[in-house]
């Protein structure tokens, strides 16, 4: 874009007031083409973003604010009657719960098993494309089958997980009926799905740290731990945050694998594993057919994930950047100690 | 890109943005104004059409079947869509009556449970009433269908009259009367209750030391004994009956309640779940509610294991469960051919022939007489004569429940109680019952 901008300056020749007018014109296209064109190519997400995107957004909320069916469509304006409605029921804010709940069970250990996946694949091991390879493999089993799967796993009375357990003398876990063992299966089948992806993305940034940081730690005496957790960590901390963020997103909006948790899809009898989306989802599509108040729902999730996202905005920002003070600090002791060291040898 | 270090807060709400309105997007695809009314679209009869029927699971209708239609209507040419499950189907079809019938097969398949929908909108579907067409069906079946205002919204296909399937060998081995007639007495023939199929399930549970139960989940229990009452849940106007003070309901639930878990009689599983589905294999249960196509279900999740036999019996009078109906959406193109194919699909000769291909059970009285059906045995039900047997079950029946729009979430508050309390475990009859009733008090019927 640059070269642009830097039009060849023409030979001095014809009237002055005609030349400057083309040149002035050219420049002036230019100039556009430096200010405009940036815009004009990322316009087509943003265009696309408004039509599918924000609209819907909008029309929900419009939704929201109507007695809304199904099949029947508009039934009358009613005000904010749906979100009072929601906030009165215990099935909300259960399902809350059982998302937050959920989210913390898979997300943690989800990034740290992630991390540490990472760096052992960042090693020089055998076979190394086949390694990360292999973890991806959960990725691409449709979830629902990964559903099937675990339900055969964790059904609570002939599982293979519970037979196991019996078999061995230990009492069997109530997958279904305990509200903490449910957010653990499905904690355990998000976990299998995601955990490879989210190695491979630690894996590319990790390649992406210069080996020179390690080979000074090496001549500085750092073990293996010592160099993971202060040149490894430190510098894929942005690929950390990342991750921390669409994981959350992802979290939030968990659907698919409490939905297949059990043949009825719809958060067990007590409401144990009914996450939002869930409870959203029973509300407009079950025998309700209450859209209304499903869209009500929706524009609630969206305000919570916002208000994550935001927390996580300012969390993160504070550790980037008291890790960046620490680490001039680190810097400077570092290199003071390697003087000392310099002036022991002499 | 991987290292670079996002700084916005606002491309984080952004994104958080996009994804919550992809929630929101399945949203407005369902908002919709009625383009279809009730008026049938008459054409040229010779002129060239396609007619599409959608089913789901296994309706027994074959593509020969369907093409000796177009031999007697030559401009006719019949196209089926087949879903795999109901599930699917459902949401298909109600997702596209949301989206005001456009996309919507000529001829839906709509099975009993979505009925309370088609009622509910008869608008958006075509009156196929016709006079000819009087006597076909059992009354009860065509009640299913017939709106408040008389107009019939569905052809029947089949039904789900309740039989008792029993484990002949586990009777045998905890001592019994095996033999189906005997069965049948045992439960008090004619004049079989509830209170005595309970009865002779505690003999049988305290025979067998606790090790086999009497029936299979409290929910395909209480399913049968609810299907017994003409207003389970709502007036016949449709209102809501307050389920705090639905005696009648209280009464089932505590009974069920008590008698699966208290006095074990259920094998403690909730249908369908993969632990019912591999109780089958386990001699877990010895009884259940059987209606024709739950045969099927019970052969397949058997594998193997054999010993199943039927008695001509049911207990509380005749119970149907489940059985589908033919509608014709009225935003079709050709809704006057669709009836004629609908009506003729839906004709003795042509269940006749789904029946031979699929085993399900014809509501056309006609059909149930012919001796395909009434001389039909089931191999794997030690050969009982099912024809027979099911066509005493259809006859006994004698109630239609009231489904009304709200019949199914008021429905799942008190299944889900008495899953809870029988299958996981959780709490007292007493709080269970009270879990339901906060449940239905959350759906703010009034």
């Amino acid at each position: 874009m640059t070269a642009l901008t830097t039009a060849p300056t023409p030979p001095r020749v014809g009237p002055p007031e005609k030349r400057r007018r083309r040149v002035g014109f050219s420049q002036r296209l230019s100039r556009w083409d430096v200010k405009v064109s940036p815009y004009l190519y990322i316009s087509p997400f943003f265009i696309i973003f408004a039509i599918t995107g924000l609209f819907p957004l909008l029309y929900t909320g419009w939704v929201s604010l109507h007695k809304w069916t199904l099949i029947g469509g508009e039934a009358g304006y009613t005000g904010f009657d749906n979100f009072t409605a929601i906030f009165q029921q215990s099935e909300f804010w259960l399902s809350l719960r059982n998302t937050f709940m959920i989210f913390l069970l898979s997300s943690v250990p989800q990034v740290i098993i992630a991390i540490v996946l990472a760096a052992i694949l960042n090693q020089n091991i055998r076979a190394k494309t086949f390694w990360r390879m292999g973890v991806l493999i959960p990725y691409i089993v449709a979830p629902v089958a990964v559903g099937l799967i675990f339900g055969q796993l964790f059904a609570d009375q002939y599982g293979v997980i519970n037979t196991a357990l019996h078999a061995i003398g230990l009492p069997k876990i109530g997958w279904h009926s305990n509200t903490f063992a449910s957010w653990s299966a499905i904690a355990t089948m998000v976990n299998f799905r995601w955990i490879g992806y989210n190695t491979l993305i630690f894996l590319a940034a990790m390649q992406a740290v210069p080996t020179d940081l390690y080979e000074a730690a090496v001549i500085d005496g750092a073990g293996r731990m010592r160099q993971f957790f202060s040149i490894t960590l430190p510098q894929i901390r942005a690929t950390i945050i990342f991750v921390v963020i669409t994981s959350t997103i992802g979290g939030l909006q968990i659907f698919d694998e409490p939905r297949t948790f059990d043949v009825y899809g719809t958060g067990g009898p007590s409401h144990q594993w009914e996450t939002t989306t869930m409870y959203l989802w029973n509300l407009g599509w079950g025998p309700q057919q209450n859209l209304g108040r499903a869209a009500a729902v929706a524009w609630l999730l969206f305000v919570v994930i916002v208000i994550f996202a935001l927390i996580n905005y300012f969390v993160s920002s504070r550790i980037s950047t008291s890790e960046a003070r620490r680490g001039t600090s680190k810097q400077g002791r570092g290199r003071r100690s390697s003087t000392d060291r310099k002036g022991a040898v002499r | 890109m991987l290292t670079h270090r996002p700084s916005r807060p606002a491309r984080r709400i952004i994104v958080a943005g996009a994804s919550v309105a992809a929630l929101a997007l399945t949203l407005t695809a369902c908002s919709s104004d009625d383009g279809g009314s009730g008026s049938s679209k008459t054409q040229d009869a010779n002129e060239k059409i396609t007619l599409t029927v959608a089913t789901f699971n296994n309706f027994g209708y074959t593509q020969d079947l369907l093409d000796s239609y177009t031999k007697t209507h030559p401009n006719v040419t019949v196209k089926q869509e087949i879903a795999a499950t109901s599930d699917d189907a459902k949401a298909n079809f109600t997702t596209k009556l949301a989206a005001g019938g456009a996309g919507l097969a000529d001829v839906q398949a709509v099975d009993i449970d979505w009925m309370p929908t088609v009622l509910q909108y008869e608008d958006k579907f075509t009156d196929l009433s016709d006079k000819s067409l009087d006597g076909r069906w059992l009354d009860w079946k065509a009640k299913q269908a017939t709106a408040p205002d008389g107009k019939l919204l569905g052809y029947g296909t089949d039904i789900g009259p309740e039989a008792i399937c029993y484990r002949q060998d586990l009777f045998e081995k905890y001592g019994l009367p095996s033999d189906p007639d005997k069965v049948a007495e045992l439960l008090g023939g004619k004049d079989a209750t509830w209170d005595k199929y309970f009865q002779v399930g505690e003999q049988f549970v305290a025979a067998s030391k606790g090790k086999v139960a009497w029936y299979d989940s409290p929910d395909g229990t209480y399913q049968a004994m609810v299907g017994q009452l003409a207003n389970p849940y709502e007036n016949s106007d449709g209102t809501p009956k307050d389920l705090s003070s639905n005696a009648d309901i209280k009464a089932l639930f505590e009974k069920v309640a008590t008698e699966s878990k208290d006095k074990g009689l259920s094998a403690h599983n909730q249908e369908w779940q993969p632990d019912w589905t591999a109780s089958f294999q386990k001699d877990a249960f010895a009884t259940m509610a059987c209606p024709p196509w739950m045969t099927a279900s019970i052969e397949t999740n058997s594998g193997g294991v054999k010993g199943w036999n039927i008695a001509n019996v049911f207990p509380g009078g005749g119970g149907n469960w489940g059985g589908s109906f033919l509608v014709v959406p009225a935003a079709g193109k050709h809704t006057a051919a669709a009836k004629e194919f609908a009506a003729w699909l839906t004709a003795p000769e042509q269940q006749l022939a789904a029946y031979k291909q699929a085993n399900n059970y014809p509501s056309q009285v006609e059909a149930q007489k012919d001796s395909a059906v009434a001389d039909s045995t089931n191999k794997f039900m030690n050969n009982a004569p099912v024809g027979k047997i099911f066509a005493d079950r259809a006859a006994a029946v004698t109630v239609t429940p009231f489904k009304g729009p709200n019949y199914f979430t008021i429905n799942k508050a008190v299944t889900d109680a008495l899953v809870a309390y029988d299958v996981q475990g959780k709490g007292s009859v007493e709080s269970n019952w009270n879990a339901a009733v906060d449940a239905y008090k959350a759906l703010g019927l009034g």
